[in-house]
């Protein structure tokens, strides 16, 4: 049974907004992933979006091309993360936890093998960047079947008939990509994100995580205003690139940027509704 | 022993389906960021395919500014020393550019330009597309970018060269392994961060839908033209047809025409590097697995972790991990057969035509030239072979010349 439903009914209870902190599996060393998961929590993350290493992460940025890199020279595959979900899980019951990644991967291992071993583990999402649902008739029933979320992005560029559609597959929440590019790219317009994800409550129920090119606190704090979550990804993933192998270190300027996040995030709630 | 496929399709020429499938192949597998502008584009591509003045314009550049069309020619010396069939060459290398790339850089560029888009951009391996997408942006007077791996750029400096004085920026791309793949990934990104002026000119014959059989429908023309020219000059259609298979474009360009003339044999070439057991190749058809990459379902070189493997060939046109899903379909109902070809074949075919034939053939139309050779000797001197001598091998003088020790 997914967390993230739960999750977000919690949320909107307490008037908060969700912090999703991403990180890659396996980045700098398959060791340190877990421990970092729980840093992750202790600093404020509500649901952790773990990244699946991709030799071509299409979608991907300079900052998570290169700790896709980075993982992979440790060779970290979709086994290797799914024991360390289950390490996880053994401390920590209630973060949900979501797996971002391409679908080669996925599609090696095999659907109904993947959807097995993921449940068996503990997870509660998946965001497959590259499976439009156009293209998930396979996988989706199989992801259903464990009870396991199927989350899709929605982007810019998606009308409305399309963000219907999607929604209407999707579960747990809508990934909603706030810029025309990559991941870690540069401008956010604000009011674009705030009328678009206008339009998309008026077509889906589902909450909406709002994610590329959120930086800092201030940002997260805008975001928190009109979104159901901030997802903040390359901001993070840079702090394990510049710390290098100083594991220390990564939790604590990660840790930093998480706790400036949340606080921004819970006051702006507080004090704007 | 099952009946093939191929004898239960009716017609090949019905695929893809509106969603871009060939069997359970090819497909729409891109970010949602892209599905808006890949809509874009494939109803302009519906829109301007059955254009009158659009096509005529295409046809008009094809035949004034390409040069088209590419003759057929007999190589009687290389058919008569090897003793078997007739081998036909048709003519790609003598396009302007000096190889069947431009045939799609024209039409996606006039695509371009009715879309509206000022900038286009490409990817490149060896450097041929980019040659012909920076031609034909010159030639449009549109803005031009290259992708490039820099270690590509390290081992193509004169078509980097070149594409420069055509006034193209090449983006050296230092992510992954540097090369054709990654230059491929950093034009995707390239694309959804600038899609509201931009146009990306995908080189062959994979990628998300339309460009499979967008790019496919560019390169008909090969077999379009090789049709009636055998008719003219031979009296009668070929019994086999062979060509290289990188990413596909030049062989599904020759194949299409013939698909459905089921008497004539039809044979991809890829290229098996050191040999296929040394695991130093370029052959997904042959030695790897269905997957996802670039937008579609294929055939490709992957680790048991899914991982996407670097491609080993001498000829950089053929170095692609992945090949067209058209192509992965054709394998899968039995019409192609993929063979394979190993470097060092594919540089003696180099050398005999060129010297037996006085045609200085690209490294990636040489593995077709190799695979020709030894499928002719079984067979009846009445029999024609005819081969897709996709491009010219200048590029290629210090590639052939560094096997032999010398620098040129």
């Amino acid at each position: 049974m997914s967390l993230l439903g739960p999750c977000f009914k919690q949320l909107a209870a307490q008037n908060k907004t969700a912090l999703i902190p991403f990180v890659t599996a396996g980045d700098p060393v398959p060791e340190f992933t877990v421990e970092l998961m729980h840093e992750l929590v202790v600093s404020g993350a509500d649901i952790i979006e773990l990244g699946v290493p991709f030799s071509d992460p299409m979608a991907d940025g300079p900052v998570i091309q290169a700790a896709d890199e980075r993982a992979l020279k440790h060779h970290v595959s979709l086994t290797d993360i799914f024991t360390m979900v289950t390490q996880f899980r053994q401390q920590d019951k209630a973060t949900p936890i979501v797996l971002m990644g391409y679908l080669n991967p996925v599609e090696i291992l095999g659907y109904q093998r993947f959807s097995e071993l993921a449940a068996a583990a503990g997870v509660d999402g998946v965001l497959i960047v590259d499976m439009p649902p156009e293209e998930a008739g396979d996988f989706l029933p199989l992801m259903r079947e464990k009870q396991i979320d199927v989350i899709y992005l929605v982007s810019p560029t998606t009308d409305a008939e399309r963000i219907k559609l999607i929604s209407d597959q999707a579960s747990g929440y809508l990934y909603y990509v706030s810029l025309k590019g990559v991941t870690g790219a540069n401008t956010l317009d604000i009011d674009a994100v705030a009328k678009k994800i206008a339009e998309i409550k008026t077509i889906s129920d589902l909450p909406i995580a709002v994610g590329f090119g959120i930086k800092d606190g201030q940002t997260a704090r805008a975001i928190a205003k009109i979104a159901d979550a901030v997802v903040v990804g390359s901001a993070l993933v840079k702090q394990v690139e510049l710390a290098q192998q100083d594991h220390q270190k990564i939790k604590i300027k990660i840790g930093e940027i998480l706790r400036e996040m949340r606080s921004m995030m819970d006051n702006s709630n507080g004090s704007a509704e | 022993m099952a009946t093939p496929m191929h004898e239960s399709i009716d017609d090949y020429y019905l695929y893809p389906d509106d969603k871009g499938h060939f069997g359970r192949f090819g497909g729409l597998f891109v970010a949602e960021t892209l599905m808006g502008p890949l809509k874009e584009l494939r109803e302009a591509y519906e829109t301007y395919a059955q254009d009158t003045e659009f096509l005529h314009e295409l046809e008009q550049d094809l035949k004034h500014f390409v040069g088209r069309p590419s003759p057929i020619y007999y190589a009687s010396r290389l058919s008569e020393k090897i003793g078997g069939a007739q081998i036909w060459l048709k003519r790609e290398d003598l396009n302007h550019t000096g190889a069947h790339k431009i045939n799609n850089a024209i039409g996606q560029g006039l695509l371009a330009k009715r879309m509206g888009k000022t900038r286009i951009i490409a990817e490149t391996g060896a450097g041929m597309h980019g040659v012909a997408a920076a031609t034909v942006a010159a030639r449009m007077g549109l803005e031009c970018i290259v992708y490039m791996g820099a270690e590509d750029i390290k081992r193509q400096e004169a078509n980097v060269y070149r594409m420069r004085l055509l006034g193209a920026e090449v983006v050296a791309v230092h992510s992954g392994s540097r090369t054709l793949k990654d230059a491929l990934n950093e034009a995707m990104r390239d694309w959804v961060t600038n899609i509201d002026n931009t146009y990306y000119i995908i080189g062959t014959v994979a990628g998300p839908h339309p460009y499979p059989a967008m790019v496919r429908d560019f390169q008909t023309i090969i077999g379009r033209e090789a049709r009636t020219q055998m008719l003219e000059q031979a009296g009668r259609l070929p019994d086999a047809l062979v060509a290289c298979v990188g990413g596909g474009s030049n062989a599904i360009g020759l194949f299409h025409e013939f698909l459905n003339d089921r008497q004539i044999a039809i044979y991809g070439v890829e290229g098996a590097g050191d040999g296929i057991e040394t695991g130093r190749h370029a052959a997904p058809l042959n030695a790897g697995t269905p997957g996802v990459l670039h937008g579609n379902r294929t055939y490709l070189m992957s680790d048991e972790a899914g991982q996407i493997i670097e491609p080993f060939c001498i000829s950089a046109g053929l170095d692609y991990p992945g090949v067209g899903p058209e192509h992965a379909w054709l394998k899968e109902t039995g019409r192609v057969h993929y063979k394979t070809i190993t470097d060092a074949e594919a540089v003696a075919a180099f050398h005999d035509l060129t010297r037996i034939e006085g045609i200085i053939p690209a490294l990636e139309s040489a593995h077709a030239i190799a695979f020709a050779q030894k499928l002719a000797q079984g067979m009846d001197p009445e029999k024609i072979i005819l081969v897709n001598l996709s491009g010219r091998g200048d590029k290629d003088m210090h590639t052939v010349a560094a096997r032999e020790g010398l620098e040129v």
